[in-house]
């Protein structure tokens, strides 16, 4: 795209065709020419005090870092959650506290926490504040008073979330998916306070959200450095700018579904709720269409899968590229395959609902949708291999949590495209295997991302290393860990068990499911507690970590590059970088080191055979 | 539409050269302030909300089996001891794309520095709105002096009431609180904060007119929704 400004001077030495011979020949004096500045420079509110510094802060990377901190936490109660459930099936003898409700509860809260309350705002509140304005060469974002709101609604949407584990009745257990009528129906626990705060909370998420998405967006869209353009942001950009286009898009039709279910738990109204019998009696609820719920529920729900991969897909392009010291292997295929996976979310929900009672042309016009995005998935997948292929690859923690994610996203795809065929699904909806499928796919896979950005950016954000020996530790503990939590899930599911029960009574499989579910909980107390290793780690090495100095990992982005590391409010002192190229020119033939930043003028490289961008 | 000029920057012909613009470094929609790029994207995601109330609607109003009230009795008006249908709704909306108009016209004054013209505009599409909320409280009023409640409705399906109070009201939230900040800006104006860059107290940003167009974007927005809910509800 490098006609894409500077039309009428000549770049000789940018494109590989053009080197001639030696001493830096056919470098002219407009070799180096960006175009000045559209915009001028933003203007900033420089906190003073503690709390406008820290607490109310504006500052995108001071966000960034509260919301991660706050989704961690989140997630670390969603994670006591999932052992405590894992106790009741593997062990209930021991969980004698627990009753049936309490483990429709925990259920509940763990999925609900997990995907919406840990996994969307980590990777767009956190990675996406830290890394955005970085990437993309900006001060901050566009909007930090409205980023800062951002970040305050969420601490009260998890406020009032985990409120609901305090009131009467306790939390809403109705699964994660809410379903109508029975989650505001009396018998399904917490259907008084608990579902009403559980839809209060999901608006306020969405509101504060829709704050921060369109922050991110304007930040990509119109807030670029001089010489950024879109060909040349990083896959990490493109992924977290994609999914908060997705996420401002689906997130409606979850506001729209809480609104009508809290009005149809507080004032009555029948929208989702048909004319239902309970123990004789019609209650006054009618007329209203459950199906309706689900459809909203799932035009979100679907969507939402997304946002969690995709800025996952972005983040571990990246990764894979530094760390293997390697080009990006297709990278406009990788931007397109995004935007079209993006696309095509808003087209396949309803093959959340194939058991729902749909017209057999409706389950096959979503399963076929549904088939056609493993095309852009599986393309995406073949790049990263392609990019390892060949490579330098350093195996440090950062390459081992990539390998452990292609890995972990084939199993989840392929076991993705068993469930999307209607004939398929039926008879293994509601059983393990759909557990096992979308735990790898969007809860180990995307997991797996957060966890090598964390090792990667860590340095970044604190200015010293992580360890890599205890890495090591936590990557296999994890990964050998999450295989042995989620591969006997599928056989689980295969012979039958179903989800969300709270026991097996004493069904004919109860024998073989035993000893599995036993040997399932158990790894998954022990992945749990690996967990905490990373925490030790993170904590030690703020003290004592090996200080990382400029650029640990020579990757070529612009958030290496900013004069202080870690950088500093305006993110870039007094002048704004210039970007010359793409963030992927690794291993070039020619260059003195095997990387060459984005900031690096042609000028400097002008013998070296760079890939045009 | 003529092109903004970019020091540096031309723009090239044909489709081709729509996407090297588009795909070029800085930004995507040259010389789009940032404010103005943000309301539409705002204005996208809230036209998902809209739709997806309106689709809620149509399919709970085709699933019912009880039969839908006939909005030319329901929203009829007595003027004069004669029923007249949608005689209230016909005055609310020719008010509120009035409105639309003086917006308009306050934006255009704005930008011509013309301070005092734009305040008073700015004003009149207040109390446009205001007037609107006003009527629609009217109308709300009515209803529930007759007896339709958001759970029940004597005239037929009660989704009737549930789906018109909640859809109406929300789209009323969004009318008064574009009225709280008309008459913010109004004030703004007048005060001048926007000819001499005086920074918000909230954001501390400095002011500048176009904000009065982003707010008109929103308050156009606005309208164009009750267009439609005027016309999936009262015409329908």
């Amino acid at each position: 795209m490098s006609e894409d400004y500077n039309d009428n001077k000549t770049i000789q030495a940018q494109s590989s065709e053009t080197i001639s011979g030696e001493g830096g020949a056919g470098v002219t004096s407009d070799t180096d020419y960006v175009r000045p500045a559209e915009v001028a420079d933003q203007d900033l509110y420089h906190g003073h005090s503690f709390i406008t510094k820290w607490v109310f802060c504006q500052d995108a990377k001071v966000i960034g870092v509260q919301y991660f901190l706050l989704a961690t936490f989140t997630g670390i109660i969603g994670l006591i959650l999932s052992w405590l459930m894992r106790l009741q099936l593997g062990f209930p003898e021991l969980a004698g506290f627990m009753t049936a409700e309490h483990y429709y509860q925990f259920v509940t809260m763990h999925g609900m926490i997990m995907v919406v309350y840990f996994l969307t705002a980590l990777f767009l509140g956190g990675f996406g504040n830290y890394l955005i304005p970085l990437m993309v060469g900006a001060r901050d974002m566009v909007f930090p008073y409205v980023n800062m709101v951002s970040f305050w609604m969420f601490f009260v949407a998890v406020g009032v979330l985990l409120a609901s584990f305090f009131v009467p009745g306790g939390p809403t257990g109705s699964g994660w998916t809410l379903y109508p009528p029975q989650a505001i129906l009396e018998g399904t626990p917490g259907s008084g306070m608990g579902i009403i705060l559980m839809c209060v909370s999901l608006i306020l998420f969405v509101a504060g959200f829709t704050m921060g998405g369109l922050n991110y967006l304007i930040t990509v869209l119109q807030a670029r450095t001089r010489g950024m353009t879109l060909m040349r942001m990083p896959l990490t950009v493109w992924g977290i700018f994609t999914a908060t286009v997705l996420a401002m898009l689906a997130f409606p039709a979850l506001l729209v579904s809480a609104l009508m279910m809290s009005l149809d738990k507080l004032l009555g109204t029948s929208f989702f709720m048909p004319t239902i019998l309970k123990a004789g009696e019609v209650l006054e609820y009618g007329g209203g269409t459950p199906i309706l719920f689900q459809h909203l529920f799932w035009f979100f729900g679907h969507p939402e899968v997304y946002i969690v991969a995709l800025p996952a897909f972005g983040i571990i392009s990246d990764l894979i590229s530094v760390h293997s010291r390697k080009n990006i292997f297709g990278y406009r295929m990788m931007v397109w395959a995004i935007v079209i996976i993006g696309a095509l979310s808003f087209f396949v929900w309803a093959h959340h609902m194939y058991v729902s009672g749909m017209h057999p042309w409706f389950g096959f016009f979503f399963a076929t949708t549904t088939l056609i995005i493993a095309v852009p998935t599986a393309m995406k997948v073949y790049n990263w291999i392609l990019t390892l292929w060949r490579g330098n690859i350093r195996l440090n923690v950062v390459m081992l949590w990539c390998l452990g994610f292609i890995v972990t996203f084939v199993n989840g795809g392929i076991t993705g495209i068993f469930l999307g065929n209607v004939t398929v699904d039926v008879p293994l909806s509601d059983t393990y295997f759909v557990i096992a499928h979308f735990h790898m796919v969007m809860g180990i896979a995307p997991l797996m991302v957060i966890m090598g950005a964390v090792y990667h950016w860590f340095p970044l954000v604190t200015g010293r290393m992580l360890s890599e020996k205890l890495g090591k530790w936590h990557f296999w503990f994890t990964f050998l860990g999450a295989y042995s939590i989620y591969f006997p899930m599928h056989y689980l599911g295969f012979i039958g068990v179903p989800r969300r029960y709270f026991e097996m009574y004493d069904s004919p499989y109860v024998t073989s499911a035993v000893g599995m579910n036993e040997f399932i909980s158990t790894a998954a107390f022990i992945v749990g507690a690996a967990q905490f290793i990373l925490i030790y780690n993170i904590v030690t090495s703020l003290k004592i970590g090996k200080p990382a100095g400029k650029n640990p990992w020579q990757a070529n982005s612009l958030e290496w590059l900013t004069p202080t590391v870690p950088p500093e409010h305006g993110n870039w002192g007094d002048k704004l970088p210039v970007v010359h190229r793409w963030p992927y020119d690794f291993s070039v033939p020619g260059a003195k080191e095997d990387f060459i930043t984005q900031t690096t003028p042609p000028s400097e490289v002008a013998e070296t055979e760079v890939e045009k961008t | 539409m003529s092109e903004p000029k970019i020091e540096g920057y031309k723009f090239k012909p044909g489709y081709s050269g729509m996407a090297a613009d588009t795909a070029s470094d800085q930004t995507m929609f040259k010389g789009v302030h940032w404010g103005k790029a943000m309301m539409w994207i705002f204005l996208l995601s809230d036209t998902f909300i809209f739709s997806c109330f309106l689709i809620s609607y149509m399919k709970g109003r085709a699933s019912t089996p009880v039969e839908w009230p006939n909005p030319s009795e329901v929203f009829a008006l007595n003027a004069f001891g004669v029923p007249v249908p949608l005689l209230l709704i016909a005055i609310m909306t020719f008010v509120l794309i009035t409105s639309s108009g003086t917006m308009a016209l306050a934006v255009k004054y704005g930008y011509e520095r013309n301070r005092k013209m734009c305040g008073w505009l700015i004003l009149a599409t207040a109390l446009g709105g205001l007037t609107f909320v006003g009527m629609q409280a009217f109308e709300w009023s009515k209803l529930i002096h007759e007896g339709v409640r958001p759970w029940e409705n004597p005239f037929g399906a009660p989704q009737f009431g549930s789906f018109f109070f909640m859809i109406t009201g929300f789209h009323g939230t969004h009318v008064s609180i574009g009225v709280i900040f008309l008459f913010i800006y109004a004030y703004k104006t007048f005060a001048g904060h926007y000819d001499e860059g005086k920074r918000g107290w909230f954001t501390s940003m400095k002011g500048d007119y176009v904000e009065i167009e982003i707010l008109g974007l929103y308050w156009h927005f606005v309208d164009l929704v009750w267009v439609f809910i005027f016309a999936f509800f009262y015409l329908w």
